[in-house]
């Protein structure tokens, strides 16, 4: 396959320790490679920042919840549906819609736009993964994969109750191969299984309705579970209690659960859970009017223990669309909005919620939401172990990402934000992020998106840095290491449209125009282990009796993934 | 104001898209700048010059433009949609959305109108000689913020949908309308001064709605509290009060919860 | 020796049933026996034996009759049809695979076409309530696992989704319903006495055309207010026995289907039943499920919703982006107001289920008609072109009413020569680029799965 060689750029790759050395990187075959002969390509990227393709460890882009929401929201397109590229057909790439619900199409577009390369799909019910991988299929140019939620289970609340790890490992193993799904991912543990009743669990100590399993042993259960089973990437946990005033301390005390489990895996990852949005999980206060940051004090627990790590969940001020697998949330806040409401509960398995949200500026409560997401970073000592994301599209659409690096990048674009609040003053008096200083480095952003995430997932020989070997995923965006704009704008447009970005060794985008369909992967874990017969027979009997589709057309069939990158695990017996 | 004239010369074969037909896409040009501007047949690219002859000028400005439209556009869409100022006169009938998201000036369409006319429309005036179809001064699909102001007024009867999820402005129509009056609204005035055969106000949180004439099925969600005697459109006359609808949420001011109202002509 | 497939799909209403039993012969070529299915479903399984289904092309001759031609002349007429074209209406997809719904939308695009399914005349009213009002709903699992109150609104599934009852809704033993129908209280709200409403244990039959005043009765009572004696020919009495039944259930499951969306006010009175179960949501758990048709008419609303952002109506004329107004950009105005000039009927039958006066503006166009066997739109048709049938002689992926996508099997080796909806869509849009000068967008997901079910035809 053709050889690239991006040439002069400055190298910018946390897990080779490089910062802003002048270097090339040398492309061949869809890998990075030490060298490459004279005839290779050459990608000028003299004066520019050269990173790895960004890599996204939660959004929600592809599934039934999100397919709900773009079906729900015509207007999502109505005044914001134009493409790019013109006439998109004439030209050789596929039409683009929506803005906080993006189709399939201009999610991949987008995101390589931005030099994306990977993106995790955040939830997927297991019932819904053939529509899940027909999504990812149909998205251009990023690698994929998604995480099947497994945190109110039927199955794993059974085991889990009795205490049967090994048991809820083998389901576990079983469920990722019929889902071809990633990892194991818990949303509102427990509480959306109550919302089948229309209950829910909002602390660590509420018992599921007849399942009779608390919050907190399902997650002691699934940390346990995930590594006997050595999976390339640790729990990933939406705690309950969500986006509720004073919920910082159940966060904390969710996170303490792990204290005492040690990772176990052969993929280099080195934490055993990590907390996602955590934005939304950082409120102080008793109501709305004492609604306060609480950023502080979550971030100087996870800052002392290693075994953590988080996403951010940044909160963008626009209008978008909140979806997600914690059903009794999303009923909550449309009797705060009364704006119109989705709902799914899932047989046996899970739910979700879709509901219309106006981050209004105007509103003190979204403004103290944007500074908690912001100060999640700038209290950060270990960069590696927080990601940027705005668990897209509940805080924010993911188009937003580089404004929220231009934001943590620049005190000066922070405070304008800040000073243009009509309530500044009690924003300012709820949160602390008037006071920081700290603006982080191109480094500590390649950390946040590249490095740190890729290894949290297992990934980091494959994806999130530079070294040969790895995928050659790269990016190239018109910043001048030595000689940074002024104008923190000028951060967010470089990396709105990548100079160029490079997907699996093959140049995908120049100056921010899509100029190839690219080769996507679906990237899957498949566990090997003893069949366990136990638990085929009660996945068996539970087809037969409960279910309402048959056990044989379950698992999604090969086609529909049909270019793979599968991960194998082995569990000794 | 200055005045330029479009002739009709060509029936479309399918439906003419003419959304460029606004004073803020005339303004500043003069009548070659305005045959030249862009509109579509289905998926062909045409101009306007390929169905109307252009007379005159534009103004300026949006505000100093005047658009008078010589003839029969039944089969044209998106007259005047967006406009911020200025005037539109249709000496004919108009298509689909006329007046949409309209900001301001004024619309003047001499015989009917079909449906979608003033979505979301945000202030300035639309008047209709004739009929209007349905969906007038509604709401895009899935949009709860509907129009927001100005005034639209039919002479004729109108379709169903009047006002659905509107939030402010006025509208009047002066004969009948069908079904569906301020469905979903938090706000504005709607007057019918002729019958509805049913459903309004259904699912309404906010604003006002007279009825000049007969309710054939009322919803029984309002309730009728008194009898007040109110000035509407020029027309004075005693009204049967009614407050809801009942089945739906409501804010409260002051402590206070507040309805809907719906003013029905008492019976003579 | 024949072979018995377990867990096959059933292609023909909503109900998606995949725990049929098929008998094949030995060859693969004939459907010998169907267990568990219901009458329709039977019928259609065996309907595939039938010798006279087409294997070829049709084209309209000058003087009126139909004469068979080669595949390639029937793509080439297709391709060539729809460039011409200002504005072609493409239409169906109640009765045909994912796969078919996505390559057709290819074609779309690069045609300028409006995209269209029978949601426009049949749930299409649904639609526009969940994108006013949202949709609280569930899978049906959770109906037959949970639910102790049920009720039917505007619809009759004893007769339009025979099994839906006793696999979901009535009769099933479920998780927590053990005793099955003993436990459930069924509620029928229909202006007729159907077989629905004779099962049920309250029916309401009230005045047709009325279901919007009951829904705002039944909301204001929740709310505690009185309502007048009598609402939609419905006593007083009545309604506050029902509202008591619905709120003190454990779990309220609402199924409603055309006496809502058919009858005045369309999508309003959708909208009205699911601020009902909004308002429900506050007292208890409710959810509403549409009794969708087809075994697949799910399908083109999830595909073009990832693909477009849109359900159903979608115009793609203008090259740059997609729009969607129903009234405006739906098949029946479209065609009404002459708005069109071509019509591709693919897997529904336009013919027998549009009014008269629409099929009469069509007509005045290029009329094309992909579909398995012969139906009314491929009588009137321009060009018919056969091709296999979804979930007997072709797999793929079918949404069942609940949104739950079930992968359906094949049981028998498809006609020799006749090819599936995808490949048939995937050689149209071929012919369409080389016409054009312009590369196929495969997506390169697509490159190694085009034609995968292209196995070697059994030459009879």
């Amino acid at each position: 396959m053709a050889e690239i060689i991006v040439k002069g750029g400055f190298v910018i790759d946390p897990t080779r320790k490089i910062d802003g050395d002048v270097g090339d990187i040398a492309i061949k075959d869809g890998r990075i490679v030490d060298k490459v002969s004279s005839s290779a390509k050459v990608i000028d990227a003299k004066g520019k920042v050269v990173m790895a393709g960004g890599v996204d460890v939660h959004s929600h882009v592809a599934g039934p919840k999100v397919n709900v929401g773009r079906l729900f929201r015509p207007e999502d397109k109505l005044l914001s549906g134009f493409c790019r590229s013109g006439m998109a057909q004439k030209n050789g790439y596929r039409m683009e819609s929506g803005f906080s619900i993006p189709s399939t199409f201009k999610t991949g577009y987008d995101y390589a736009r931005m030099g994306y390369g990977f993106v995790m799909e955040a939830a997927m019910p297991p019932i819904h993964s053939p529509h899940v991988h027909e999504e990812i299929h149909d998205t251009p140019i990023i690698d994929e994969a998604a995480l099947p939620v497994f945190g109110n289970n039927w199955f794993v609340m059974d085991y889990l109750k009795k205490g049967e790890v090994e048991n809820t490992g083998s389901y576990i193993a079983w469920l990722l191969k019929a889902t071809k799904g990633y990892g194991v991912k818990v949303v509102n543990p427990g509480g959306t299984a109550a919302w089948g009743w229309g209950l829910n669990c909002v602390s660590l100590d509420d018992p599921v309705p007849y399942f009779e399993i608390t919050p907190r042993e399902i997650i002691r259960g699934l940390l346990e579970a995930n590594e006997y089973l050595g999976l390339p990437h640790s729990m990933h946990v939406h705690q309950n209690d969500l986006g509720n005033p004073g919920n910082y301390k159940g966060t904390i005390d969710s996170l303490k659960i792990s204290e005492s489990v040690k990772p176990k895996n052969k993929f280099g990852r080195e934490q055993v859970i990590h907390s996602t949005h955590l934005q939304f999980h950082s409120y102080g206060g008793t109501g709305w009017g004492d609604f306060e940051s609480k950023a502080k004090e979550v971030m100087d627990y996870v800052n002392r223990n290693k075994a953590i790590t988080v996403d951010t969940g940044n909160v963008t001020l626009d209008e978008t669309t909140t979806m997600t697998a914690d059903g009794p949330f999303e009923h909550h806040l449309q009797g705060l909005n009364h704006l119109k409401w989705c709902n799914v509960d899932v047989e046996m398995e899970t739910a979700a919620g879709v509901v219309p949200y106006v981050y209004d500026p105007n509103i003190k409560v979204c403004d103290i939401q944007w500074a908690i997401g912001l100060e999640l970073a700038l209290y950060a000592k270990d960069m590696n172990r927080i990601f940027i994301t705005t668990d897209h599209p509940n805080a924010g659409p993911f188009t937003r990402y580089p404004r929220v690096m231009k934001w943590l990048m620049s005190r000066k674009a922070r405070e304008a934000v800040l000073g243009s609040f009509k309530h500044k003053d009690k924003v300012i008096a709820a949160t602390t992020l008037h006071q920081i200083d700290r603006e982080l480095t191109l480094f500590e952003i390649a950390q946040m998106t590249r490095a740190g995430p890729a290894q949290c997932l297992g990934l980091g020989s494959t994806y999130g840095g530079l070294a040969p070997g790895m995928s050659a995923d790269v990016a190239v965006f018109d910043l001048n290491y030595k000689n940074m704009p002024s104008d923190p704008d000028m951060i967010e447009k470089a990396f709105q449209r990548a100079a160029c970005f490079i997907k699996s060794g093959e140049v995908v985008v120049i100056d921010g125009e899509v100029v190839s369909n690219g080769h996507k992967k679906t990237v899957w874990v498949n566990v090997n282990m003893p069949e366990n017969p136990q638990v085929m027979r009660d996945i068996t009997q539970s087809f037969t009796k409960d279910y309402t589709v048959q056990l044989e057309n379950y698992s999604v069939k090969d086609y529909l993934a049909p270019h793979p990158f599968v991960i194998n695990v082995d569990v000794e017996a | 104001m200055v005045t330029v004239t479009l002739k009709p010369t060509k029936v479309p074969e399918l439906m003419l898209e003419g959304y460029s037909i606004t004073p803020d896409a005339f303004a500043g040009k003069k009548a070659p700048e305005i045959a030249a501007l862009p509109a579509h047949e289905g998926k062909v690219h045409v101009t306007l010059g390929d169905y109307f002859t252009v007379t005159g000028e534009a103004g300026a400005t949006a505000s100093e433009t005047d658009i008078v439209i010589a003839g029969d556009c039944s089969r044209v869409k998106y007259i005047g949609s967006k406009m911020t100022a200025g005037t539109v006169t249709v000496n004919g009938n108009a298509d689909m959305y006329v007046g949409g998201w309209m900001k301001g000036g004024k619309i003047h369409i001499k015989g009917n109108m079909d449906s979608f006319c003033g979505i979301q429309m945000e202030g300035g005036e639309l008047l209709c000689d004739g009929n209007a179809g349905n969906h007038v001064g509604c709401a895009y699909r899935g949009d709860w913020r509907g129009m927001k102001g100005g005034t639209i007024r039919i002479k004729g009867n109108a379709g169903n949908d009047i006002g659905t999820f509107m939030l402010g402005g006025t509208i009047i129509i002066e004969k009948n309308a069908f079904i569906h009056v301020s469905t979903h609204a938090e706000g504005g005035t709607v007057i019918i001064k002729g019958d509805v055969e049913g459903r309004v106000g259904g699912q309404m949180v906010k604003g006002d709605m007279y009825v000049l004439g007969k309710i054939m099925y009322m919803m029984p969600g309002y309730k009728k509290i008194d009898t007040v005697e109110k000035e509407v459109d020029g027309v004075k006359a005693i009204f049967d009060h009614y407050i809801g609808d009942l089945g739906e949420r409501h804010g409260k001011v002051k402590g206070q919860i507040v309805y809907a109202n719906l003013y029905l002509k008492a019976a003579a | 020796m024949p072979k018995l497939i377990t867990g096959v799909g059933c292609p023909y209403c909503g109900s998606s049933c995949d725990d049929l039993e098929v008998l094949v012969s030995d060859d693969e070529t004939k459907v010998l026996e169907v267990h568990n299915a219901c009458i329709i479903g039977n019928n259609l399984f065996h309907h595939a034996n039938d010798p006279t289904r087409p294997r070829l092309p049709r084209q309209r001759q000058p003087d009126g009759s139909m004469k068979e031609i080669p595949y390639e002349e029937a793509i080439d007429y297709f391709a060539k049809t729809l460039l011409a074209a200002k504005k072609p209406l493409i239409y169906g997809f109640g009765s045909t695979n994912c796969e078919g719904m996505s390559a057709v939308g290819r074609i779309a695009e690069k045609a300028g076409a409006v995209l269209d399914n029978c949601a426009t005349i049949c749930h299409g009213p649904s639609f526009l309530a969940m994108f006013d009002n949202g949709y609280p709903s569930c899978t049906l699992g959770e109906a037959k696992n949970r639910a102790d109150v049920v009720v039917f609104w505007g619809c009759n599934p004893m007769h339009a989704h025979p099994r839906h009852t006793s696999r979901y809704s009535i009769f099933p033993r479920g998780y927590f319903t053990g005793k099955g129908q003993m436990q459930r209280t069924v509620l029928s709200v229909d202006p007729r006495e159907t077989d629905t409403a004779k099962l049920a244990d309250v029916h309401l039959m009230l005045d047709q055309g009325h279901d919007y005043e009951l829904f705002d009765a039944f909301r204001t009572v929740l709310r505690g207010h009185d309502i007048p004696d009598k609402v939609a020919g419905i006593d007083k009495e009545t309604i506050i026995k029902a509202v008591d039944i619905m709120k003190k259930a454990r779990f309220c499951m609402i199924f409603f289907g055309m006496g809502c969306t058919h009858t005045d006010g369309r999508n309003h009175n959708i909208d009205a039943a699911i601020s009902m179960t909004r308002d429900l949501n506050d007292h208890t758990k409710a959810s509403i499920m549409a009794m969708r048709g087809h075994y697949n008419i799910a399908g083109p609303g999830q595909v073009w919703s990832w693909q477009f952002g849109f359900p159903y109506c979608i115009d793609l004329s203008k090259g740059t982006h997609a729009h969607m107004n129903p009234g405006e950009t739906s098949s029946i105005d479209l065609a009404m107001r002459d708005e069109v000039d071509c019509f591709v009927n693919v897997g529904a039958d336009a013919g027998a289920h549009f009014p008269i006066q629409a099929v009469q503006h069509l007509k005045k166009h290029p009329f094309i008609a992909v579909d398995p066997n012969f139906c009314m739109a491929s009588e009137i048709a321009d060009l018919h072109i056969p091709v296999r049938i979804a979930g007997v002689d072709e797999p793929g992926v079918v949404y069942r009413m609940d949104n739950v996508p079930i992968q359906f099997k094949a049981v028998l080796k498809g006609l020799p020569g006749v090819p599936s909806d995808e490949e048939l869509f995937d050689k149209v849009y071929e012919r369409m680029c080389e016409i054009t000068l312009t590369q196929p967008i495969w997506l390169a997901a697509k490159e190694n799965r085009k034609y995968p079910h292209n196995t070697n035809p059994v030459v009879s």
